[in-house]
C-alpha cells in the first residue's frame, strides 16, 4: 500500500510517500502565498492509496481536498517513533514554532509544550538573523561554528534582535561571533522548554532547524548528551503523517 | 428584540458602542451556540434570556427598582446572594468576559493586567454594560491583588462602590473576619433599604439560593452520562446565566431542562457522540461572553463535562445550612458555606486539587484542561502544582494561558487538538 503524508508548515511543505514502509518519494516546496496550489503541484504526479495531512496549514487542505488531518504534535511523535523506535522525546524547531513532545514506552505522545504568542527562537528568526548578517540561511550554522563565545544577544523579539545585531556589528564585533551568540540564545530558549517538561531521553531533534549543525552542537553541550538527528529532519512530520495514514 | 433605545439612553449607555457590542455578541452567539447539533429543547429558554440579556432582563430590573428593590452588582461568588435577597434586593453578576475600549483601559491600568479586570473597566469606560449602570450598589471584593488594587481606581469611576474584604487563609481568625465582613455587608444593605433583615427573610433568601444550587447540581450530575446529554458550552451558558436571571425562575427552567436531560440519558441520547473524549475545565472563571476556549474544545470533537470554576462548581457547590433559628446562627451557616470556596487566592489551597480529582472521577473525564487567564497570578501559580499532582496519578493535563483576544486562536486550537488526540 502507498501511504502519503503531507506537512503544510508556515515556511515549507513536505510530502512523503511510503511503500511497504520504505520512503519511495519525498519532496519539499516553499509554502508561499498559495499553499493550496503548492499542495496540488506536489501531489499532481504521485499516486497513493491513503493520505494524511498535518502542520499549520492542515485545516485548509482538509477543506480544499478533504484529506484527513492530525496535529503536528501527533505527527512528529509518530514520525520520530517510526524512524527511531524507543525515542522518548522530540524537540521540533520549525518555521514559526518550537515544540517539545514527550513519548512513552509505547510510542504514544503523553505531553507537549509549544510556544504560543511569539515566534522568537524559531526557524524564521534564524532566517531573519542570517539576512541581517549577510549570510544565506543554510550557511548561518556553519559560520556560527567558526565564531567565538563571549557576546550575548538579549532580545528574543526578531525585530529588536535585528537592531541589537546591527549595533553589535557597528561596534566591531565579528559576524561569526554574533552568529554564534544568536544560536546560543535560540538554544537557551529551547533548552528551557525541554527542562520545563522534564523529558526522558533519547531525544530527537527534528524540524528544519535541525539541519543547522551549530544548533545540534550547542544543544548537545547544554543537555550534556547526544541527541538523535534524522537524515532529513524537516520530513519527520510528513513521515509521521504517512505512518498515521496507514493506521487510519 | 423590542426597541430599548430609550431605556439604554436613560441608563447612560453609549449607544454606538453598545450597538457595536450587541452586534458582535449576537454574531458570536449565533456561530458558537446556534450551530450546535442535538441541543436539548430546554435550551430555548436560555437562548431567549441571552437574546434579551440587555433588553427585557434590564427592563425587569428597572421595574423591580420602581417597586423599591435595589439592584446589587458584583464580580465574585464570595458576595452572598442569600443576604442580598434577604434584604429585599436583587443580585446580578457584572460583565467581565470581553475586551472593550482597551485603549481607554490602558490609560488607567497597566497593560499586564488580566483580561477580566480590564474587561469590567472597559465596559464601564465604554458605557456598554446595562447591569453596571443599573446597579444601585457595586460590590468589589478583595480577592487577588489585581482586583483589590484596581478597585482603588474603579471606585472613582462609579458613584456607588462598596468594597468587601476577604481572608486569604482558612484559619479560625480568617473565618471570623469573613463573618465580620458579611455582617458589615448586612448593615450596608439595611442602611440602603431602610429595613432590617429578619430571620424569615434570611431563611427565604437561603432557600431560594439553595434551590438554585441544587438545580445546578442536578444538571452537573447528568453530565456524567456518556453520551453527555448536553454540550459543555450550553452547560457553561446556563452557569453564566445563573448570575443574571431571576433566581426562582432560573431554578424552575433548569429543573425543566434536567427533566428533559434525564429522559435523554435513559434513551441514551447525547448532545455529543458516545465515547467523545471528555474534558473537565479547571481554573479561572469564564464570564459572558467568554466562550473562546470551550468552543475550541468542543469544535475539536471533545465534550466538556464539568467546570471547576467560579462560574461552575466552585461557585455553586455546597448548600447553606438553614437549620439555625436565630439570625446569628444563620450568619454562621452562611459564613461556613462561603468559607469552603477554594479560590486560588487562599493559601494553602489543597481542597481545590482534591475537588479537581473528584470531578474527574465523578464525570468520567479523560483529562483536565487548566485554563489560566494571562497575568492571573493565583491560578497560574497554582496550575504548576496541580499539573504535577494530577500527573502523579496519571491524569492528563493541558495547561493553557490565554486572554480574551483572538490572537492565539491558531496555536490554542493546535494545542487543544493535540491534547484531544492524547486523551482519545
Amino acid at each position: 500500500m502507498r501511504l502519503a503524508g503531507i506537512d503544510i508548515g508556515s515556511r515549507s511543505i513536505e510530502l512523503i510517500v511510503l511503500e511497504d514502509g520504505q520512503v519511495v518519494h519525498s519532496k519539499q516546496a516553499e509554502s508561499g502565498y498559495n499553499p493550496i496550489e503548492r499542495v496540488k503541484e506536489l501531489i499532481a504526479d504521485i499516486s497513493f492509496d491513503k493520505i494524511m495531512a498535518t502542520g499549520y496549514g492542515r485545516g485548509i487542505v482538509e477543506v480544499a481536498f478533504n484529506f484527513p488531518t492530525v496535529t503536528e504534535i501527533k505527527a512528529y511523535g509518530a514520525g520520530a517513533t517510526g524512524l527511531y523506535p524507543g525515542v522518548r522525546s522530540v524537540l521540533d524547531i520549525g518555521g514559526q514554532d518550537t515544540k517539545v513532545i514527550s513519548i512513552n514506552e509505547m510510542g504514544k505522545v503523553t505531553k507537549f509544550e509549544m510556544n504560543d504568542k511569539c515566534a522568537a527562537g524559531t526557524g524564521k528568526f534564524l532566517e531573519m538573523m542570517a539576512t541581517t548578517l549577510g549570510y544565506q540561511t543554510h550557511q548561518i550554522g556553519t559560520e556560527a561554528q567558526k565564531g567565538e563565545k563571549g557576546i550575548e544577544i538579549n532580545s528574543m523579539c526578531a525585530v529588536f534582535a535585528e537592531s541589537e545585531v546591527t549595533s553589535l556589528l557597528a561596534k566591531g564585533c565579528k559576524r561569526n561571533d554574533v552568529a554564534l551568540a544568536i544560536h546560543q540564545s535560540v538554544c537557551r530558549r529551547a533548552v528551557g522548554m525541554i527542562r520545563r517538561q522534564n523529558i526522558s531521553t533519547p531525544l530527537m531533534f527534528a524540524g528544519g532547524v535541525a539541519n543547522n549543525s551549530c544548533m545540534i552542537e550547542l544543544l548537545e553541550q547544554s543537555l550534556g548528551e547526544n541527541i538523535i538527528v534524522p537524515e532529513k529532519p524537516q520530513f519527520v512530520g510528513a513521515y509521521g503523517a504517512a505512518v498515521l495514514a496507514g493506521l487510519s | 428584540m423590542a426597541d430599548y433605545t430609550q431605556m439604554w439612553t436613560e441608563l447612560g449607555l453609549n449607544l454606538d458602542n453598545h450597538n457595536a457590542l450587541l452586534e458582535n455578541l449576537g454574531g458570536a452567539y449565533q456561530s458558537i451556540f446556534m450551530t450546535q447539533e442535538n441541543r436539548p429543547e430546554g435550551m430555548a429558554y436560555f437562548d431567549f434570556v441571552m437574546s434579551e440579556a440587555h433588553g427585557l432582563r434590564i427592563q425587569e430590573l428597572r421595574d423591580e427598582q420602581k417597586a423599591g428593590r435595589k439592584i446589587i452588582g458584583s464580580f465574585c461568588v464570595f458576595v452572598p446572594e442569600e443576604i442580598i435577597l434577604a434584604a429585599g434586593c436583587t443580585s446580578v453578576g457584572l460583565c467581565a468576559g470581553a475586551d472593550f475600549a482597551q485603549d481607554e483601559v490602558e490609560k488607567v491600568l497597566p497593560r499586564n493586567t488580566c483580561s477580566l479586570i480590564k474587561s469590567f473597566f472597559g465596559f464601564e469606560l465604554g458605557k456598554v454594560c446595562p447591569y453596571m449602570e443599573a446597579s444601585d450598589l457595586i460590590v468589589g471584593e478583595n480577592t487577588c491583588d489585581g482586583k483589590k488594587k484596581s478597585f482603588e481606581i474603579f471606585k472613582e469611576m462609579v458613584p456607588n462602590f462598596y468594597q468587601m474584604d476577604l481572608p486569604q487563609t482558612k484559619t479560625p481568625m480568617a473565618r471570623h473576619m469573613l463573618k465580620h465582613e458579611f455582617k458589615s455587608f448586612v448593615e450596608k444593605l439595611e442602611e440602603m433599604t431602610g429595613k432590617s433583615i429578619k430571620l424569615e427573610d434570611l431563611k427565604q433568601g437561603i432557600a431560594t439560593v439553595n434551590a438554585k444550587r441544587q438545580a445546578l447540581r442536578r444538571l452537573s450530575m447528568l453530565r456524567a452520562a456518556d453520551p453527555a446529554p448536553i454540550s459543555g458550552l450550553d452547560a457553561l451558558l446556563i452557569n453564566q446565566i445563573a448570575f443574571l436571571d431571576n433566581p426562582a425562575r432560573f431554578t424552575e427552567k433548569v429543573n425543566i431542562l434536567c427533566d428533559e436531560l434525564e429522559i435523554r440519558v435513559k434513551e441514551n441520547k447525547g448532545a455529543k457522540a458516545t465515547n467523545a473524549p471528555r474534558v473537565v475545565i479547571s481554573g479561572c472563571p469564564m464570564a459572558i461572553p467568554n466562550w473562546k476556549l470551550p468552543s475550541i474544545i468542543e469544535a475539536k470533537g471533545a465534550v466538556i463535562v464539568g467546570e471547576e470554576s467560579c462560574i461552575g462548581e466552585r461557585g455553586q457547590r455546597n448548600l447553606t445550612d438553614d437549620s439555625a433559628d436565630n439570625l446569628d446562627g444563620l450568619m454562621d451557616s452562611i459564613t461556613d458555606r462561603y468559607f469552603k470556596i477554594d479560590c486560588a487566592v487562599f493559601t494553602p489551597n489543597q481542597d481545590r486539587i482534591n475537588h479537581i480529582k473528584e470531578m474527574k472521577q465523578q464525570y468520567n473525564a479523560d483529562g483536565i484542561i487548566h485554563y489560566g487567564l494571562q497575568f492571573c497570578q493565583p491560578y497560574i501559580m497554582e496550575s504548576f502544582s496541580i499539573e504535577k499532582q494530577l500527573e502523579k496519578e496519571n491524569i492528563s493535563v493541558l495547561r493553557l494561558e490565554t486572554d480574551y483576544s483572538q490572537e492565539d486562536m491558531g496555536q490554542l486550537s493546535t494545542r487543544v487538538e493535540a491534547f484531544v488526540e492524547i486523551i482519545k
